[in-house]
């Protein structure tokens, strides 16, 4: 098992596999949702199912930013960036996901101008060295990002440059695990909480998820002990008939978060009545947009989008994926039609995606391997 | 651009104090310390970076830790090191 090839913590790993197996009630099935990509990346990468026993399953949700945007705002994106007038940024892994007609990168090949960046501040920069061109900001991203692309704006008011604008497709975490709980289709016993979008929002906000659908909620870290350790705080918590908001990733996210943070994203940004998600369809209150005041650097009121709803593919399983319901290798189309080089939906994209991280790790074979030795 | 870099303050300027050099992986960068200066914020402190901001100080202890994690990551964390390394921020 190459986790216990790498850490040297491989025998922590072990006993507290063996505690988790103990907390277990026997004939009783769990299922935890981790919420945040980056923690479906660990998962797969150090084979940490191997460790719970068969009647634990982790089913991935919906934090995976590049995962949720829908055809329709890619389809604007590139109508923004095939101006003449437009440079536009973006992310590296943005490049890749598919619109309508083709990505990022497509456009890029048929010549409009397209950069990959770190940061949005090297957006900024890149309007700052050309004074001539609209340089316009691919905004994607959970609370982990809103504030630097806040930060980024404020600093293009205080030095007045008016060649930058924001595309803003931030979304929000709370309503999309709101979405999850109300759909029928699953029935989870808990959550593992993101690591970095709580490091901005606190564990204040999932206190309604313990408290309305008394479920139990254990924001977690991103190594591989952090996440059997929240597993094992989860199924502790169940044993014990709690139901509370756990913080096991302490020596990073503050209780309350990051209060400068949560301003400069207030301040710049609002709630949008609805946002189209990926694969979820419209949630409510689920992403933001400049606020009124920050209309002259809104690249949505600077240049006409065409904002038309585009359905996905129909051979595409990305929303049964994002919502847990199927495993990655159980959509038709995967690492046949979609695979990373040519991905049919967004899930393939980012390493963080579900199919991604399967697909990367290998972890399908094992897993099909696994089962024709059963069947 | 999920991926939290950690790097260790080594200098703060005077005239922009939303902006600190810090050395990530033996290597100085700018980065953008504005999210994280309210509870004030020493040369020698460890911050965890996302796409060129500092979002919340650690500890080194902590610091250590998700170095050696990031480093096992392989491809993705060269990725976003590369990344951060063609980065102007200012
Ligand atoms: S294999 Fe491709 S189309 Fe199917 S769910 Fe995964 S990303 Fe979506």
């Amino acid at each position: 098992m190459r986790f216990v090839d790498e850490y040297r913590d491989a025998d922590k790993a072990r006993a507290l596999a063996a505690q988790i197996a103990a907390l277990c009630q026997p004939g009783r099935r769990y299922k935890f949702m981790e919420v945040c990509g980056g923690h479906t990346h660990t998962i797969y990468k150090h084979g940490l199912e191997d460790y719970l026993p068969e009647t634990v399953t982790l089913v991935h949700g919906p934090g995976c930013p590049v995962c949720v945007i829908p055809m329709g705002r890619v389809d604007d994106a590139i109508a923004i960036a095939t101006r003449p007038e437009v440079t536009m940024t973006s992310f590296g892994d943005m490049m890749r996901v598919p619109g309508s007609h083709g990505s990022f990168f497509d456009a890029k090949a048929a010549g409009a101008d397209i950069r990959m960046v770190y940061s949005p501040l090297d957006a900024l920069e890149t309007a700052r060295r050309n004074p001539d061109r609209q340089v316009v900001f691919m905004a994607i991203g959970f609370e982990t990002t809103a504030p630097s692309t806040a930060m980024t704006l404020l600093r293009a008011e205080a030095e007045g440059i008016e060649n930058f604008s924001v595309f803003c497709n931030h979304v929000t975490i709370i309503p999309a695990i709101k979405a999850i709980l109300d759909s029928p289709d699953l029935r989870l016993d808990g959550f593992l909480g993101p690591g970095h979008v709580s490091t901005v929002i606190g564990c204040r906000p999932y206190r309604w998820i313990a408290a309305q659908h008394h479920k139990p909620l254990v924001v977690a870290g991103f190594e591989p002990l952090d996440i059997l350790q929240a597993v094992y705080q989860l199924l502790a918590q169940l044993a014990e008939g709690r139901c509370e908001v756990e913080n096991q990733y302490k020596r990073v996210v503050p209780w309350d978060g990051n209060a400068t943070a949560l301003k400069v994203v207030n301040q710049v940004m609002e709630l949008r009545p609805h946002f189209e998600w990926r694969g979820l369809g419209f949630i409510s209150h689920s992403a933001l947009k400049l606020r009124e005041r920050y209309a002259s650097f809104d690249a949505e009121v600077r240049f006409p989008v065409p904002g038309v709803r585009v359905a996905d593919p129909k051979a595409c399983q990305c929303g049964e994926v994002l919502k847990g319901v199927l495993k990655p290798w159980e959509c038709k189309v995967f690492g046949t039609a979609c695979t990373p080089e040519n991905p049919i939906g967004t899930c393939m994209v980012s390493s963080e995606g579900a199919c991604a991280a399967y697909y990367n790790f290998g972890r399908f074979t094992r897993v099909r391997v696994r089962e024709a030795v059963r069947a | 651009m999920c991926l939290g870099i950690p790097g260790q303050v080594v200098e703060r300027f005077s005239d922009r104090p939303d902006l600190a050099s810090v050395d990530v992986c033996g290597v100085q960068r700018t980065v953008n310390v504005g999210l994280v200066t309210d509870e004030g914020l020493e040369v020698g402190d460890w911050v965890l970076i996302h796409v060129g901001f500092a979002l919340s100080k650690i500890d080194e202890d902590e610091a250590r830790a998700s170095l050696e994690f990031l480093e096992g990551m392989g491809q993705a964390y060269a990725d976003e090191l590369a990344a951060l390394s063609r980065s102007r921020i200012g």
